[in-house]
């Protein structure tokens, strides 16, 4: 630090420097122009256009669609799916990150990849595997005609699906959390007696509780959007097993585009709120964002 | 041998006594991942290895594995330059709308991929705001690879802009400072000094950005016509074989991808390890 102090007025007293930043800056625009033109291209003409499209038909249009049978029924499957989903996957995301942290064992690593993996499964094969599994020709499929439930083509497999892809989210937000927080205090509390429960629920959830938001919030949004997993699973029955993305595609093949983009549009916003959600805890509770 | 000895029979010692988050886990991940992923495995080993190779290497599934993954690399590469640039703008710039840019680079992330399906195929098809400038070109972007092309883009888009970030973030100015006062021209110092502790990063975010690529579904299903050898990708098909209740076809290719993604998953693990040796 001290070193680099001493340096920088000396540096800044070579003639080469200033006379460099000039042609650097014409670098500096360009290079922002095309960020801005790819970005553009990319990302924001067509997030833009999903709000032109929605509201282009007008108000009564979307009425016309919010009010539809199968488009309440795709919103009120996607919200069940999505309220069994996030809750189980953070009970499993705060066990596991509270088994690895802070504590070394043979193949810890291992198991924080194995954790890892539904992100690099394509959520196609993931819905393919729960069928091979509960589907009538699965190794399930047997024993569940005989009871009589339906997992595939049902809201069980919907949820299962959704939990494979979303499984991750919450566990490797938690993790670094609780690395950082340290044993220390959990340890205070329980030579003052606290039992393990206490601990957890005053000591450990306190000091996580922004990156579990985080995860939360990251977790949600991917429930609610999951596309390839749930196609497989769900059979796409419309006002049954429809979520919302599928709502939008099936709109979308029969050229209803007013129905596709207001419907798209709910899913938008959804993703707006995420985006300035995470923002915001990424500013004020200085959580860093990684992958996915 | 006796460390993998050793290995085991701590884990097991580590079961018996587990403690509630432990089983917790163990039971999650049995149930929800090892299992399906078994009935896979389990799946593709029951089928005769003839037929298996015959369905892996059937022309219609060659095409498939064409189109995805090497559009998906094309992504990938893509997204590595312009991820870099985009990262660099954003460490090392000031310039208006430069946060708002920088929360809408996770938008990939949080938009469901139906929705960016949709929207890229109105954009771009030939009477879209982008597709419509395109034409005139003999450029069409909707239901061609080049679709394909656009929707991976799009949803690999944040890896490398995230992983070089924070990387380019922690590059001390003070090197390229030295590099430059010891007389090297702006290229050399780009190329021998920054790049090379970027490397890891770049290629870390271009395989994640491939990996995920190579899984999408959604977007590329609507933006794309789903033609055999023009552009249908590997998830559409292992979809298409288990509507025509080809269970045996699903299984080998769903299997293919599975084992491509593992390897792909290694490469990551490897590049990040050579690179945290390297660069500390």
């Amino acid at each position: 630090m001290a070193n680099s102090s001493l340096n920088r007025p000396i540096a800044a007293a070579q003639p080469t420097k200033p006379a460099a930043t000039p042609g650097f800056q014409w670098g500096k625009w360009l290079l922002v122009g095309f960020v801005f033109a790819y970005l553009a291209l990319i990302l924001l003409v067509p997030a833009l256009n999903v709000f032109a499209q929605a509201l282009k038909g007008g108000l009564p249009a979307m009425v016309d669609t919010f009010s539809s049978r199968t488009f309440i029924n795709a919103v009120k499957l996607t919200v069940i799916a999505t309220a069994i989903t996030v809750p189980l996957n953070t009970v499993f995301g705060l066990c596991a990150a509270i088994a690895i942290a802070n504590k070394t064992f043979p193949g810890r690593s291992l198991l924080i990849s194995i954790i890892d993996l539904p992100f690099s499964i394509s959520p196609v094969v993931a819905g393919l595997m729960l069928v091979l599994l509960f589907g009538s020709r699965g190794w399930f499929g047997p024993l569940l005609d005989e009871t009589g439930i339906k997992v595939i083509f049902a809201l069980p497999g919907i949820v299962m699906a959704t939990i494979f892809v979303t499984m991750p989210f919450i566990a490797r937000e938690v993790l670094p959390a609780l690395e950082e927080m340290g044993t220390e205090q959990e340890e205070a509390a329980a030579t003052l007696g606290a039992t393990p429960w206490q601990t957890f629920w005053r000591v450990t959830l306190p000091s996580i509780r922004w990156s579990l938001l985080y995860g939360l919030i990251l977790c949600n949004a991917r429930a609610m959007g999951e596309f390839g997993a749930v196609a497989v699973v769900s059979g796409n029955i419309a006002g049954k097993t429809q979520t919302l993305p599928l709502f939008i595609e099936e709109a979308h093949i029969q050229y209803d585009t007013q129905s596709a983009y207001t419907a798209a549009l709910l899913l938008a916003c959804l993703a707006v709120v995420t985006l300035v959600l995470k923002y915001v805890l990424e500013r004020s509770a200085g959580i860093q964002h990684r992958g996915h | 041998m006796t460390s993998t000895q050793s290995h085991k029979s701590h884990l097991w010692h580590q079961l018996a006594q587990a403690s509630w988050p432990w089983r917790v886990t163990w039971i999650y991940l049995t149930l929800f991942l090892f299992l399906p992923i078994a009935a896979l495995m389990l799946k593709a080993v029951t089928l005769d290895p003839q037929q298996i190779w015959q369905i892996a290497t059937d022309p219609v599934a060659l095409s498939t594995y064409n189109i995805t993954f090497v559009t998906a690399l094309v992504a990938g590469i893509v997204n590595g330059f312009a991820g870099l640039a985009i990262a660099w703008v954003l460490v090392r710039y000031e310039f208006p709308a430069k946060r708002l840019l920088d929360a809408a680079i996770d938008l990939p992330f949080a938009l469901p991929t139906a929705v960016a399906g949709l929207t890229l195929s109105t954009i771009y098809s030939t009477n879209g705001w982008i597709g419509g400038w395109l034409e005139p070109f003999g450029i069409r972007v909707s239901f061609t690879r080049l679709g394909v092309l656009v929707a991976m883009i799009f949803i690999s888009l944040p890896f490398v802009v995230r992983t070089v970030q924070p990387v380019l973030q922690d590059l001390e100015v003070e090197i390229e400072e030295a590099a430059w006062s010891m007389g090297a021209s702006r290229w050399q110092t780009f190329w021998r000094v920054i790049l090379p502790p970027l490397m890891p990063a770049i290629l870390t975010g271009v395989a994640m950005g491939f990996s995920r690529a190579v899984g999408e579904y959604g977007s590329v299903v609507i933006i794309a016509g789903n033609i055999p050898f023009q552009d249908l990708i590997a998830p559409v098909l292992v979809i298409q074989r288990l509507e025509q209740f080809d269970y045996a076809g699903a299984t080998v290719i769903g299997t293919v991808m599975l084992l491509i993604s593992l390897a792909v998953l290694l490469v990551i693990n490897l590049i990040q390890t050579r690179g945290r040796r390297i660069y500390g």
